[in-house]
């Protein structure tokens, strides 16, 4: 259902990226899922972690600014039409989407959709109704 | 000879100004001790009695006025006359978020276009003249202040305002117009525009001089806007603590700006000791209103760093002329003209939730205008997933800080501990524009 994500502020300067990412994999923390939102001057590297507390506090160790939230996670065959048939339901319910990401496995073929929603709960509702599988945990990714 | 606008008292022999000074100093004195509480108080505690000045030396007695305490007097504090009797009010940026206001009686208000006049005259507008003021009109000295002085010569005046070049070079080609009033800075930029639309100025236009103020400008400057556009740039200097512009200004032949000495008591100080230096040492000029009758003001610390020279000039002129503004000071900013304190935007973030005190500020020029930066280290306060609230803190932090400083700034958010220190303390300000003598 609900999954952690870690936000971090990155500037556009060359290595900043390959900092963060480094920072984890010192602490063998594994990247799950992860979107890049940038403008000429910053990005927002969107994380889903295997470990959100200890990426948290590693990323902030390492002098990063990072805030946490939850997203949902939401689970679809890995075939064409997976994702559209989902956006059909929220545009036909006008649940507005902040921003969303996708990750799939070849191995599982299913793939996990992280969305951000003005109203989750709302979303929630809605997305249930009309038999599409919250996940509780993202099994293709692993958390 | 030049043409003067008041010419008998701008040749009068120095004995006689400095007599009229010191009557005059004595007459102001006595009038802010009688009718402004600040100056009773001053004078009182620094055992000043105003009927006892008899030299300048007795004058240096008395302590200077700075700028805080106009913050201090918010809003008519340091007024001499009843509120009733001021028939305009003037204000600029002060330190912090309260601005620095200046009344003018009806009385103040003629004697000051006759000091804009007197420098206008001397950059050669006459009745024939069409002199389009590009200074910004309303609260800033500078608008109305140009505007009147140059009805008061007869000239045909044309409130164009700041902003739209490509406008502003329309009418200048529509109206025959022969001075531009602005900053240098924006004279430039009017020229390079100019240039860029093809336009020749001197061939298609009237357009001959600029009359500058506002902000400090060199003599390279004034050379390359001669040689590449043919315009003649002459200095003029004030500040709205004393009048506004029209403390001072310069002719073609003048090496420097002659300061109205009947109406402007100059003295030069060291900046540390606040001792007064002897004549032609470079300092801090201090300056007194002689005639100001809403809220003259006593020796007044302007932070710009000058020297004086009290020679007779080849234009006639016996009054004193200042150098060019060499610096400050203080950690004024003049951007675009428009005066700018680090701690006025220290102040607008600590008004504002959640914004972190870690900023840069940095100037720099793009081509003649003057650009405006302010970095601010991100918090997790301010941090948020969603890319439109940080740009909503943006434009909030912008908006607010265009609020407070009249200039609206790039804002650009950077990394926690990116913005430089220097022994521990930040580097507030990084002016990178370049510096010429």
């Amino acid at each position: 259902m609900f999954v952690k994500q870690l936000s971090l502020f990155i500037e556009n300067r060359s290595g900043r990226l390959g900092a963060a990412c480094r920072a984890l994999a010192d602490r063998k923390i594994n990247i799950l899922a992860l979107s890049l939102a940038d403008t000429a001057d910053f990005g927002i590297l969107r994380l889903i972690v295997s470990d959100p507390d200890a990426g948290h506090e590693t990323l902030k160790k390492a002098g990063f600014t990072v805030v946490g939230n939850d997203v949902l996670a939401v689970e679809v065959e890995d075939k064409p039409g997976g994702l559209a048939d989902i956006l059909d339901v929220l545009s036909r319910e006008k649940v507005n989407v902040e921003y969303m990401y996708a990750f799939s496995s070849i191995r599982t073929k299913r793939a996990a959709l992280i969305f951000r929603f003005e109203d989750s709960q709302t979303a929630i509702k809605k997305l249930t109704a009309a038999g599409i599988g919250v996940m509780n945990r993202i099994d293709v990714l692993g958390q | 000879m030049q043409q003067m606008w008041q010419p008998e008292l701008e040749t009068l022999p120095r004995p006689q100004i400095e007599a009229l000074q010191l009557k005059r100093i004595r007459e102001t004195v006595a009038r802010v001790h009688e009718r402004v509480p600040f100056y009773k108080e001053r004078l009182d505690a620094a055992g000043v009695r105003p009927d006892q000045i008899n030299s300048f030396g007795d004058f240096r007695r008395i302590p200077f006025t700075v700028k805080e305490d106009f913050r201090r007097n918010y809003p008519f504090g340091l007024l001499a006359v009843p509120r009733r009797e001021v028939v305009r009010v003037h204000a600029s940026s002060g330190t912090t978020g309260k601005s620095t206001v200046v009344g003018y009686t009806r009385k103040d208000l003629e004697m000051w276009s006759d000091m804009v006049a007197r420098f206008l005259v001397m950059a050669g507008v006459t009745q024939d003249s069409v002199v389009q003021v590009a200074f910004g009109y309303g609260l800033f000295t500078g608008g109305f202040g140009l505007h009147y002085g140059a009805e008061r010569v007869g000239a045909t005046v044309v409130p164009a305002a700041s902003g739209n070049t490509r406008r502003h070079l329309q009418l200048i080609q529509d109206f025959g117009t022969t001075h531009v009033v602005c900053t240098p800075s924006y004279a430039m930029h009017i020229c390079e525009v100019a240039g860029e639309m093809g336009l020749d100025l001197i061939k298609q236009t009237r357009l001959r001089t600029a009359c500058l103020g506002g902000e400090p400008w060199s003599e390279q400057m004034r050379q390359r806007m001669f040689s590449l556009y043919g315009i003649h740039g002459y200095d003029n200097y004030g500040l709205s603590e004393l009048i506004g512009p029209g403390v001072s200004g310069e002719g073609p032949e003048c090496k420097g700006m002659h300061i109205f000495e009947d109406h402007f008591y100059p003295e030069i100080i060291d900046p540390e000791s606040g001792e007064v230096l002897p004549p032609g040492s470079t300092g801090e000029l201090v300056l007194t209103n002689l005639t100001r009758e809403a809220q003259p003001v006593l020796r007044y610390r302007t932070r710009d760093i000058t020297r004086l020279d009290l020679a007779t000039c080849a234009c006639g002129r016996t009054m004193a002329r200042m150098a060019r503004v060499t610096g400050r000071s203080d950690d004024m900013l003049i951007i675009r003209g428009v005066n700018v304190f680090p701690t006025q935007i220290e102040h607008a973030f600590l008004e504002m939730q959640g914004t972190s005190p870690n900023y840069q500020i940095i100037v720099d020029r793009q081509g003649s205008i003057d650009s405006l930066e302010v970095k601010i280290e991100i918090t997790e306060q301010m941090l948020s997933d969603e890319m439109k609230n940080l740009h909503r803190l943006e434009s909030d932090v912008q908006k607010r800080l265009a609020e407070a400083l009249s200039i609206t700034p790039k804002i650009t958010l950077v990394e926690p501990g990116t913005l430089p220190r220097s022994e521990g303390k930040a580097v507030r300000v990084i002016d990178k524009r370049p510096k010429e003598a």
